[in-house]
């Protein structure tokens, strides 16, 4: 393991999945594969991050994708350490690339970093040599979560190609919308978006999607509905009259479900507001992969972390072979 | 007595006068004593050889940010004096958005005194006009003492980085400055349908996953004042034009004859939204590079006249606030000493604009526009001069500016037309290299 990202090139970082191409992505699935089984393990710990060093640096509260690294950091033997917003230099001031370049006098191999501005991932990743991760930048990316939810698809379709998938909600301030976008239309998807129009960014058609205005259309036309959480803030902003209001014209109900093609699959990256942009008898119900989006999560977050440190995929297997 | 000048030798390219050929400049007292072929001149004038380079009125520049005080870090008077005169330029107009900000008679009178000691001093740069606060601690409420602000030196007022948004404010400050002549320099912007953006609303703005500043933002609020303009008869000057829709009202207006003039900057009629692309905080500023539809349209606009002059919106940050996350970074970036090699390079070379016009909409244009000294060689005027090789090209290398700050799009770009002298009233204040 020397080489990062050796095999599939993906270089020293990943930032986002708007610079790679379908056999990178698709790559990174595969080896995500042979992953999926450690979790399933009496004892789920391999050796393969023994001895690296990978900082969790959070900027931005979270708690399902801090947990899922945490998970796959630890079931790969890493040591890891935990840095969030609160109580850190951070709130003294310092600035990102300060916070960056201590850590980093401090002899890290890795650095996992969600952040509030866009741009900050790159920002970091082009200052320091440690290999770093984007665990979602402000409404960039949020490159793993995408991962995660094309590994989901292709679990329940065999294949992503020709697969339509429209993302409902708030596609404006979403970088899992924004870094799903551009992972399904490499992967050859079909893409479509769909919400309140005060929540469709400027120019989202020139990313190669089409725009579906209500919800009852994007139900009837997708394989998959890939459903946003609705941020409580943006009542705030003024873009949504009121929660009751967005569940009304744009609420995901088995009723709606009902004009839905058999095998119409439903996918949210959570946490999700229940009643609000998804009703509980869809989340619960046999279209929900919402779980299983979970657990693949570990998986391929194990695959990034064990490319980006020199791993080759096609060695997946056999690396993840020993007992730590 | 200041000794005599003559610069021997070169190519006089004065719109003003509509010369553009092999001429003499005497200078003689500060001021510009004849401009002929084969000058003698009395036997105790410095004698410049200028052969092979041009010699113009020297450049106007109406739109800088000097940031003293309060600001010194990022720049002071005498800074961007200095990197003005090292750009070409003879005379600049100093925005009040200072800390404190220039909203009365003392702190205006500060920068103009201030500017005027370095000269006396021999560190002097360009002419350094301030331009008053239009209101209040700039906050857009109640009216400056105008009055009193151009007793203490002010040339215009504006608000400059915060727009004017009340309308019956804009009004009354376009009716009130007619009294001194003065014009009502706007950065027109609805901050409404601005809020929260950082680069310009669109396909690039969205998948860089930063908010947008749509281009109606600027076209409401220069449709609005130009019929203010032509309601008062008051002088609005429309800063940093950067959308197609304003350059349509603008030009509407001016049709109608309404009293408007406005400007564009290098990076608008040069660079569009894509180089923002890579998060780069030295394209960020306000307004944002546009489309390329946009782009085409500002200069075709400048070309046509429409828009009259070039400012550069010189806005200097510290490196260490431009060196962080693309949302916190401040808008702004320099552009006095790269101003005149980018516009050779985009206009002139090309062959868009000849470089007579070049010379007028940097010089003659905002002297004319503006009622301002400068902006020609005629004999009488004062003797601000800028001479140039208009087609030395050259590299732009940050940490050889004379500003105190780095912050330009055009680090590392071979730019054409290099500045060689710039003489402030006779008295040379930059040689180049």
């Amino acid at each position: 393991m020397s080489d990062p990202g050796a095999g599939l090139g993906l270089g020293k970082d990943l930032v986002g999945l708007e610079p790679l191409g379908r056999e990178q992505i698709l790559g990174i699935l595969d080896t995500a594969e042979p992953f999926k089984e450690i979790s399933e393990r009496q004892i789920k710990k391999v050796p393969v991050l023994r001895g690296q060093t990978i900082v969790n640096l959070f900027f931005e509260p979270s708690t399902r994708t801090r947990i899922s690294f945490e998970f796959a950091e630890k079931r790969l033997s890493a040591d890891t350490v935990n840095i969030s917003s609160s109580g850190s230099s951070v709130e003294k001031g310092e600035t990102l690339v300060d916070t960056a370049r201590n850590l980093e006098a401090m002899r890290i191999n890795m650095v996992v970093v969600r952040h509030g501005s866009s741009g900050a991932a790159g920002f970091l990743a082009d200052r320091i040599p440690s290999n770093v991760i984007n665990a979602g930048d402000g409404q960039h990316e949020h490159p793993t979560q995408a991962l995660l939810d094309l590994l989901t698809i292709r679990d329940r379709f065999g294949s992503i190609e020709g697969r339509r998938v429209c993302i409902v909600g708030d596609i404006l301030h979403s970088r899992v919308a924004r870094s799903n976008i551009w992972g399904l239309l490499k992967c050859g998807a079909e893409v479509a978006v769909c919400g309140p129009r005060t929540l469709i960014p400027a120019g989202i058609g020139d990313l190669g999607v089409r725009v579906l205005r209500r919800v009852e259309e994007a139900i009837e036309w997708g394989d998959v509905l890939y459903v946003l959480r609705l941020q409580l803030e943006r009542m705030k902003g003024g873009y949504v009259a009121s929660l009751r209001e967005y569940n009304r014209v744009f609420g995901v109900s088995s009723e709606r479900l009902r004009l839905a093609s058999d095998d119409l699959i439903v996918l949210h990256p959570g946490p999700m507001n229940r009643g609000v942009e998804i009703d509980s008898d869809v989340a619960d119900g046999e279209r929900s992969v919402i779980l299983p989006q979970v657990t693949n999560g570990v998986a391929v977050r194990m695959a990034v972390l064990y490319l980006l440190a020199g791993g080759q995929p096609e060695l997946a297997e056999t690396a993840k072979g020993g007992v730590a | 007595m200041k000794r005599p000048v003559l610069l021997v030798g070169g190519r006089v390219v004065d719109p003003s006068q509509s010369i553009d050929e092999p001429r003499d400049v005497l200078v003689l007292g500060g001021r510009i004593e004849a401009v002929e072929r084969g000058l003698a001149g009395p036997d105790e004038a410095e004698r410049i050889d200028v052969s092979g380079l041009v010699v113009a009125p020297g450049l106007i520049d109406v739109h800088v940010h000097l940031r003293e005080p309060g600001g010194e870090h990022k720049e002071t008077i005498r800074s961007g004096a200095l990197a003005a005169a090292a750009g070409g330029f003879t005379t600049v107009w100093a925005m009040p958005n200072t800390d404190p900000p220039l909203d009365d008679p003392a702190a205006v009178g500060f920068v103009r005194q201030e500017a005027r000691a370095w000269a006396r001093r021999g560190e002097g740069g360009a002419r350094v006009s301030p331009v008053g606060a239009a209101s209040r601690g700039l906050a857009g409420e109640r009216m400056t003492e105008i009055g009193g602000l151009v007793e203490a030196g002010a040339v215009a007022v504006t608000d400059d980085g915060y727009p004017i948004a009340d309308p019956a404010l804009m009004r009354r400050l376009l009716e009130y400055t007619q009294t001194f002549g003065i014009p009502v320099l706007q950065h027109a912007e609805d901050r409404a349908l601005s809020a929260g953006g950082v680069m310009n609303e669109g396909a690039v703005a969205t998948a860089l996953g930063l908010r947008g500043i749509p281009n109606v933002s600027e076209a409401a609020v220069v449709a609005r004042d130009v019929y203010l303009a032509e309601l008062t008869g008051g002088h609005l000057h429309v800063q940093h034009v950067s959308t197609r829709e304003a350059v349509e009202s603008i030009e509407r207006a001016r049709e109608r004859g309404a009293p408007v003039t406005a400007e564009a900057t290098p990076h608008h009629l040069t660079l569009t939204e894509d180089a923002v692309r890579g998060y780069r905080t030295d394209a960020k500023m306000n307004p944002p590079l546009r489309t390329e539809r946009d782009r085409i349209a500002v200069r075709e606009a400048l070309i046509a006249g429409v828009i009259e002059m070039i400012a550069t919106d010189h806005a200097p940050h510290h490196y260490e606030e431009k060196e962080r996350e693309f949302d916190d970074a401040p808008f702004g970036i320099v552009g006095l000493e790269t101003a005149l090699g980018v516009c050779i390079r985009e206009l002139v070379e090309p062959g868009d604009l000849p470089l007579s016009g070049l010379v007028d909409r940097m010089s003659c244009a905002p002297a004319r526009a503006m009622g301002i000294e400068g902006g020609s060689l005629r004999p009488g005027r004062p003797a601000d001069i800028v001479v140039f090789d208009p087609g030395e090209p050259w590299t732009v290398d940050p940490a050889r500016f004379l500003s105190r700050s780095r912050n330009t799009p055009f680090a590392g770009e071979r730019l054409t037309g290099r500045v060689r002298r710039t003489i402030v009233g006779g008295q040379t204040r930059y040689v180049g290299s």
